[in-house]
């Protein structure tokens, strides 16, 4: 099999590949989504609490 | 709760206690992530290039691979967040309250998922984006459900009556599973019957079968990753006066 027939999907490329893509996107997106916002979270409370306390 | 031994007992609370869960989780995740890759790589090799082209479908049906395993992640952790739910309004224990709601934009994904792929198999296969057939709307209210645990856990500002309302929501729509499993039998659909539970002679070769099986463990392995990232953040939210994610900052910085 070739790269550009393995691409082509039998003429279903797009059906194929958007799938896959959507996939993707949606997967990465609900792994990295908590992940970026814990580090944002952390940062703030570590800020939060170097502050000297009156 | 003294019915339940109290070894078991014991063993729960100190597992469910956030700094405890907490670590668990950052131990856990490494190895999770190695396992996820392990099953992913050789289901997309098997599934887009060792699995023969389908003499019917050409290779359309290699959105299966997919759109299965996301389908069965949509029933799967919305049943879970049914059994979460329980579990919060019986013994109101706090992290079942947390990955109830951490699961839900996961299954919400999977959802997505399973419809999005579905659309772009059936214009090819059945010359149409959608259909209000049964197995589709049911799904499509699932895709809702999931919606609405989301919105009703960030409309209430105390967190615990949000876990309350969030727990009962997800208990009554768990009547919906059933119709989704079923709704390919009960009523005629467009969409097809089952290919794979048939344990008896399943419908589906077997260098077709194994990479569908690979990734549908791989898709339950992500489960677990997003589940406990997802769980981390919302704990932190939670406990973030709480002495041990004090210690927790004093390390880190």
């Amino acid at each position: 099999m070739t790269l550009g027939s393995f691409l082509d999907m039998g003429g279903y490329a797009f059906y194929v590949w958007t799938s896959y893509g959507i996939t993707t996107a949606v997967l990465l997106f609900n792994l990295l989504a908590p992940i970026v916002q814990r580090k944002q979270l952390l940062r703030q409370l570590a800020l939060k609490q170097k502050r000297p306390q009156r | 709760m003294s019915f339940i031994p109290a070894p078991i007992s014991r063993f729960f609370h100190r597992t469910a206690s956030p700094p405890h869960f907490y670590a668990l989780a950052n131990r856990f995740i490494p190895w999770l992530t190695v396992l996820f890759l392990l099953l992913l790589i050789p289901g997309l090799y098997g599934g887009l290039i060792m699995a023969p082209t389908d003499y019917q479908q050409g290779d359309s049906y290699r959105i299966i691979y997919i759109h299965v395993p996301a389908a069965w992640m949509s029933l799967f952790i919305y049943v879970l967040m049914a059994v979460m739910g329980g579990i919060a309004l019986i013994w109101r224990m706090k992290l079942a309250e947390v990955m109830l709601i951490s699961s839900a934009p996961i299954g919400a994904g999977f959802t997505f998922i399973a419809l999005v792929t579905g659309s772009l198999w059936g214009k090819p296969m059945w010359g149409t984006w959608w259909v209000w057939d049964a197995r589709l709307t049911s799904e499509l209210i699932l895709l809702f459900l999931y919606l609405g645990v989301i919105s009703l856990h960030g409309a209430i500002e105390d967190k615990r009556n949000a876990a309350r309302a969030v727990s009962i929501l997800a208990l009554v729509g768990v009547v919906n599973i059933p119709i989704i499993h079923y709704s390919v039998e009960w009523w005629n659909t467009l969409h097809q019957g089952p290919t794979v539970s048939k344990m008896d002679k399943p419908s589906i070769h077997i260098s077709m079968l194994i990479p569908l099986l690979l990734m549908a463990v791989a898709f339950k392995v992500y489960y677990a990753i997003a589940l406990l990232q997802a769980a981390k953040l919302e704990l932190l939210k939670r406990e973030s006066s709480a002495q041990w994610v004090k210690n927790l900052l004093e390390k880190t910085v």
